[in-house]
């Protein structure tokens, strides 16, 4: 099953709300650091989460472009068409 | 006009709150005169120092102090220069054999810092289209020496082999070379790598392996060769990094290998070409301290068993400590709201250790960290615990924080 945008980003999602600090109203469009008030290290340790969910492995070099968690269901979309 | 200095406004912020909740700035503590290996003046108080990383007391060594007074007189102060050009003297390279026939490697780069070693050797060994492999715990110098890389840089699970063993095999067919890098005892927590098992690993992926000891060099296995003796798996690992400013109570860092290339290593390396190497008496002392570790393998039996005199005596006051007795031991508390007061209160109390506030450590929990020295003194040990015992009390550390 190929994993789309929608369905990586639903999945983070889910994955943040069980965090019960986490803003109850977030979407896509949120930035991770800024509208969910996560340290570098908590995001860095959230992806590695994600990660696992989803066995891929994001370099830290993209996670630095990464601003929204649709820009990270999007990275993580991209790395597995090119896998 | 945009300030420069806007972005610090966090850290502004942040340094206040411990200030105004604990009267002192943590960050900022200064030993007016070091007594001994283990006790120094603090706001002109005799301090039990338990967070200096001096492991075995050889900042003090007195032949190390001789050999630093005679290499000062013979040689001056300074060498004015790089490694690669007039910086190397007959010091440097002696140091460079000692080291690599204390690890029995085939050579040895010594480094300016403990620091620059991880920052040199990462940066270059890993170069752009290769893959480095970091636990995702490692120390800021192993961090930095990823971004100086040109290469790919994933992070696997702390002390995880079977996490690193996923992320490689999802790169199964991936153009590049491999590098693997962890440490033997991570300095913020104690916790010790499972060398063997990385190595197993390593082996299977056709990876390489490098493992900082930093804090387990002068600890760890029967010689104190650190994690990978301790593990009898030293042969799997490609490279080890040091550094001198713990076990051996100087200034320095180090790179062991038994691969030839290390040779072309130290003319692509920027943290080793473009910086002075360390003086001579840095470098005399340092030689004559591992002369001293050498001859006194008792230090090694002795610091061991002050760290479980220290770890036990956590745990039987009901504080949440390190999961392993080594001279690393954290004591983990559930807020920032006691750590500070908590830390505070220590250091008047006649105990100095390190305060370590999230986001620099692991879990997001604030830790007291203590080194234990071989030279610290059964009583010592003891005083420490009363201390820690009184100082929990008054502070009110939360029964969570108690629960290990």
């Amino acid at each position: 099953m190929s994993e789309t945008v929608e369905s990586v980003s639903a999945l983070i999602i889910q994955k943040l709300l069980a965090n019960p600090k986490v803003p109850r109203d977030i979407d896509g469009n949120c930035k991770i650091m800024e509208d969910l008030a996560f340290d570098s290290l908590a995001v860095m340790n959230f992806v590695m989460e994600v990660e696992d969910s989803l066995d891929v492995s994001i370099p830290l070099d993209k996670l630095a472009d990464i601003r929204t968690i649709n820009d990270l269901a999007a990275c993580i979309v991209a790395l597995k068409n090119k896998g | 006009m945009t300030s420069l200095f806007s972005k610090f406004e966090g850290t502004a912020g942040a340094l206040g709150s411990v200030v105004a909740v604990g009267g002192r700035n943590p960050f900022a503590v200064v030993i007016e005169k070091p007594v001994s290996s283990t006790v120094g003046i603090i706001e002109g108080r005799e301090t039990l120092l338990f967070g200096t990383n001096n492991y075995l007391g050889l900042s003090q060594s007195k032949n190390a102090i001789r050999a630093a007074q005679e290499a000062a007189a013979a040689c001056g102060v300074g060498t004015t220069g790089s490694r690669i050009a007039n910086g190397t003297q007959s010091l440097h390279r002696q140091l460079e054999k000692d080291i690599a026939a204390f690890f029995g490697r085939r050579d040895a780069m010594v480094f300016s810092t403990g620091y620059q070693a991880n920052l040199g050797i990462i940066s270059t060994l890993a170069g752009k289209g290769d893959h480095l492999f970091l636990d995702a715990d490692s120390h800021a110098s192993i961090y930095d020496g990823s971004r100086l890389s040109a290469a790919e840089v994933i992070r696997f699970r702390h002390n995880d082999p079977d996490n690193l063993y996923k992320r490689l095999k999802r790169m199964d067919g991936t153009p590049g070379a491999k590098l693997i890098v962890v440490e033997g005892i991570y300095s913020m927590t104690g916790n010790v790598a499972p060398i063997a098992e990385f190595v197993a690993v390593k082996k299977e992926t056709g990876a390489y392996l490098l493992v900082d000891e930093a804090h387990s060099f002068g600890v760890l296995g029967e010689n104190g060769r650190g994690a990978a003796e301790a593990d009898g798996v030293e042969a799997d690992v490609d490279f080890i990094v040091g550094t001198f400013s713990k076990s051996l109570g100087t200034v320095g860092g180090y790179c062991v290998s038994d691969h030839p290339e290390l040779e072309f290593v130290r003319l692509n390396c920027r943290p080793y070409m473009f910086t002075a190497s360390l003086p001579p008496e840095v470098i005399a002392a340092t030689t004559a301290a591992l002369g001293d570790m050498q001859a006194h393998p008792e230090l090694r039996k002795q610091l061991m068993a002050n760290a479980q005199q220290l770890h036990a005596g956590f745990v039987d006051i009901g504080l949440n400590a390190s999961k392993q007795a080594t001279p690393v031991i954290a004591v983990t508390l559930e807020t920032a709201e006691e750590a500070i007061p908590m830390w505070n209160r220590l250091l008047e109390l006649g105990v100095y250790v390190n305060l370590s506030l999230p986001p620099a450590t692991p879990d997001s929990r604030p830790l007291l960290r203590c080194s234990v020295m071989a030279t610290h003194t059964p009583e010592q040990i003891a005083q420490a615990i009363a201390i820690f015992r009184q100082a929990a009390a008054e502070v009110g550390v939360s029964p969570a924080a108690t629960a290990a």
